[in-house]
């Protein structure tokens, strides 16, 4: 990404940016995200199809944020988290450049988020075949079937936190889990525990989750959790009309409109 | 057969205390005798205190040895256990294990003066050596309390304060944060720091022992130092988060120091040794 | 007691496997689900995940569960009725295929949960398990157990070191310890007395990478180095790191009531999480992330050395290859081996 590297260079050099957020070649096979903040860091950055981890996580992370002003190379899913996380104010023009990659691989630049909003809604969310496939599945199957479906997923997950780590929807400071006042979730890992910790992420990422698949990637288990989130993607357009993050902040799920054809908020 | 462990003594709550706005002093007994009978503890220990259903918390046996038959505690309501505990009544059975920790070595400190420094809930695990001492106390010289709270309403202890005061063989001097004091207050007026420093005790044969909030810690040393305390003759017992309180969860290490283990007691000295992490 | 030297035959595993189970052994053995590979109660041989360099999880689970019961409560009119775990449950467990490294971290496991205090229920739970390592005939880059003190055919921790013996697919066994040999008991003819000696050529070779004891004391001067702040901050905070080791030990007390009834728990916890310092007052003694990336590091290669005498990390490796971020914790030893303080 030649591009990418010249325009990283300038941005730090006419210090416009403090620090450039991108890929650089990680251990074995993986890439991994680099923090690039010295020009001669920039020729490290990379870009290619193994590039997957949703960079925004870093945009709400402390130490990232205390360095000043940041440009992120954003891909598509990237772009989208960070129109949501703007429309929930934790990222501005003040404090974030966007470098897109667009689906093409292509280097383009934005002026601001308003310009981002735009590019991003030429794409709707579309769940790939694979997984619209599983989710038919799991939709064909009596509850009993998908109970024990879910149970069995969801047994092995430890509560490493990774899929909550990587979600750059999950910036909360105290997530409902780290609450006991009342214990909302339980801490161990159980058989209900672990469904009510997945089913409960699924819930508060309705409307917000831009169906990155970050959380199915960083799970060290590999369980497809993602599955819910599709399913609340899939289920909240129908009930609810097609989602796009949008920085005018009219979230799917809390958003009241006159006309919404539940009463109990009248 | 080892024992368990995690299993708490039960114990019945004998008397409860209202010491101030949110805090509360349990008195509490065993319920099997038994157990009363193996318990031993010294000063400056703590416990796992426990509700059935709620969980544990970490706080100082509160009361001396020199006391038999019972241990107390006080605490103040701040998390979910403290507020399951703060909820139960005279009677009710709650969980105890421990002791847990080392100790404030009273035997070392034979002949010397005693200066004890508190701050608002603090003076707990201060009142459990200071009732100590007290109960063997000519084995020291000069005893010296500076305790002080935010408002008169928030100091604890308020009995046993008077006791205190009246005792010609023990100096007493209270405090309460600026604002704090109410129409008929006695004591002083001023950070526990600032009083320490008016109040100037020697430091000549002097042992101190500071209790409190984080950051009247870090401006009473100071102080201290300026007093001519070395720093090995400043104690003070660390507030770190625990869970099994015996070495293993690995909550408290701090450096290559288990608070649980190796503290809660400290000297300033031990403390200049670790990493800023407590 | 002197090692003993058997063959076994490449059919006579599965031989062994139906031999334990008429036992009424319990065995658990690595399990593939999702791709990625866990220790589980396993009912039938074919079902045996072969051909891995490492787990995906540790086998730490078998004496240190990521939830374990501590003991049962109940209310009732009577009062109150408090029960510890009761001991006598355990069954006896066969662990099948764990590789050296994982091995020899029950030892360090062991060690903490040995120190001063002895914590019943988990030496109770190590009782009952006898250990069959294979050593390992592939490496991958992720390892680097020679680099803190073992090596891909090391006996430590095993009962029966099991070595694949080439392409043909028989084993040497190294009957190791009283457990070991009791198994063989059972099973004594599938065990084949033989001559054969020196294993190390059907090792994987694996140099070395890094000198712990040389880290070990370069930690003493590196608690400020900015070199943490840069390795960590890629780090996401999550505890995938943590639970995927086999000597991480943190955890956690809870309660878990329906009703009258309940159960005090100990689960998981990470050093690595926001919250696990979090004083009752509210204060963080580690507010930032490369302050618990580096506890992570100290504890296992300065504190843990000092005050247990074993290095918590046996080089498998997982950390780094479940790590959503690539942490990648012999990359960072080796940084920190190189960094002038």
């Amino acid at each position: 990404m030649v591009d990418l590297i010249k325009r990283a260079k300038e941005l730090l050099e006419s210090s416009a940016v403090k620090v450039v957020i991108g890929y650089e070649q990680g251990t074995g096979n993986k890439t991994r995200a680099l923090f690039v903040e010295k020009t001669e860091d920039a020729d490290k950055l990379i870009f290619d199809s193994r590039c997957i981890q949703n960079l925004a996580a870093y945009v709400t992370k402390k130490e990232v944020k205390e360095k000043g002003k940041m440009a992120i190379a954003a891909t598509l899913p990237v772009m989208r988290s960070i129109i949501q996380l703007a429309s929930e104010f934790q990222v501005n023009d003040n404090n974030l450049l966007v470098l897109g990659i667009t689906p093409e691989s292509n280097l383009i630049e934005f002026a601001n988020l308003v310009e981002v909003e735009t590019f991003v809604h030429q794409y709707q969310i579309e769940i790939d075949a694979r997984n619209k496939e599983m989710l038919d599945k799991l939709a064909k199957m009596t509850s009993a079937e998908r109970w024990k479906f879910w149970v069995d997923e969801l047994a092995p997950c430890f509560k490493c936190y990774a899929c909550r780590a990587a979600c750059p929807m999950c910036y909360c400071s105290r997530c409902t889990v780290d609450f006991n006042q009342p214990q909302w979730i339980p801490v161990p890992s159980t058989e209900l525990g672990n469904l009510e910790w997945h089913i409960m992420r699924a819930m508060h990422l309705t409307g917000r989750c831009i169906d990155c698949d970050a959380c199915y990637n960083a799970c060290p288990l590999s369980i497809p959790i993602n599955l819910l989130t599709k399913r609340m993607l899939v289920d909240a357009k129908e009930h609810f009309g097609n989602y796009q993050p949008s920085l005018k902040g009219d979230n799917l799920m809390s958003t009241y409109k006159p006309d919404d054809k539940e009463n109990f908020i009248q | 057969m080892m024992d368990n462990l995690y299993m708490p003594y039960l114990m019945r709550i004998e008397r409860i205390t209202y010491e101030a706005p949110g805090v509360k002093t349990f008195m509490l007994k065993f319920v099997n005798e038994a157990d009363q009978d193996k318990f031993s503890y010294k000063a400056g220990q703590f416990g796992e205190y426990s509700v059935y259903g709620v969980g544990e918390s970490t706080f100082c046996i509160a009361s001396s040895p020199t006391r038999k038959g019972y241990i107390e505690c006080t605490f103040r309501q701040t998390g979910k256990v403290t507020n399951a505990l703060s909820g139960c009544e005279e009677g009710s059975i709650i969980g105890f294990r421990g002791p847990y920790g080392n100790v404030f070595p009273l035997d070392k400190w034979k002949g010397k003066n005693l200066l004890f420094i508190a701050g608002g809930i603090a003076l707990p695990p201060m009142r459990c050596v200071i009732w100590n001492a007290l109960d063997m106390r000519d084995n020291f010289k000069d005893v010296t309390i500076i305790y002080g709270a935010r408002t008169v309403k928030d100091l604890v202890y308020k009995e046993e304060l008077k006791d205190w005061e009246l005792r010609k063989d023990v100096k007493l001097i209270t405090t309460v944060d600026p604002g704090g004091e109410s129409p008929d207050w006695k004591g002083e007026i001023g950070f526990v720091p600032t009083i320490v420093e008016k109040a100037a005790p020697s430091s000549k044969d002097t042992i101190a022992i500071v209790c409190g909030p984080p950051v009247m810690i870090k401006y009473t040393f100071p102080v201290l130092a300026k007093l001519g305390f070395a720093d090995e003759n400043i104690y003070t017992t660390l507030e770190n988060r625990m869970k099994c309180g015996f070495g293993k969860c690995g909550r408290c290490n701090v450096g290559n120091v288990y608070v649980c283990k190796d503290g809660p007691v400290f000297t300033l000295a031990q403390l200049k040794e670790l990493p800023d992490e407590y | 007691m002197n090692i003993d030297k058997r063959l076994v035959r490449k059919d006579s595993l599965e031989k062994l496997f139906d031999i334990l189970k008429r036992n009424s052994k319990t065995i658990y053995a690595p399990f593939t689900k999702n791709g990625k590979s866990t220790f589980r109660d396993t009912e039938s041989f074919g079902a045996i995940s072969t051909g891995y360099i490492q787990t995906t999880e540790s086998a730490k689970d078998i004496a240190f569960p990521r939830t374990e019961k501590l003991l049962d409560f109940s209310k009732s009119k009577e009062g109150m009725s408090v029960k510890g775990t009761d001991l006598n449950d355990i069954p006896d467990v066969i662990l099948w295929g764990v590789r050296p490294c994982d091995a020899s971290g029950i030892g360090e496991l062991s060690s903490i949960f040995n120190w001063d205090y002895k914590d019943e229920i988990y030496i109770n739970r190590l009782s009952k398990v006898t250990v069959f390592g294979f050593s390992c005939s592939k490496s991958d880059e992720y390892c680097f157990c020679t680099s803190v003190g073992g090596n891909p055919g090391n006996t430590a921790g095993s009962d029966i070191l099991f070595t694949l013996l080439g392409e043909e697919g028989d084993y040497l066994a190294e009957i190791i310890t009283e457990k070991g040999l009791a198994v063989v008991d059972l099973a004594q003819n599938l065990f084949e007395k033989t001559d054969i000696s020196g294993k190390e050529k059907f090792l994987a070779e694996l140099p070395v990478k890094f000198s712990h004891e040389d880290i070990r004391l370069k930690l003493d001067k590196f608690f400020e180095s900015k070199e943490w702040i840069e390795q960590s901050l890629r780090c996401l905070g999550c505890g995938a790191c943590a639970y995927v080791c086999p000597t991480c030990a943190c955890f956690d007390i809870q309660d878990e009531a329906h009703g009258k009834k309940g159960s005090r728990v100990r689960c998981w916890d990470s050093c690595g999480f926001s919250h696990f310092t979090v004083h009752t007052s509210g204060y963080n003694p580690r507010n930032v992330q490369s302050a618990r990336w580096r506890q992570r590091i100290m504890h296992k290669f300065s504190y843990m050395p000092e005050r247990l005498s074993v290095y918590g990390c046996t080089g498998c490796g997982r950390c780094s290859r479940a790590c959503p971020v690539d942490m990648n914790i012999l990359e960072h030893l080796i940084s920190i081996q190189e960094v002038t303080v």
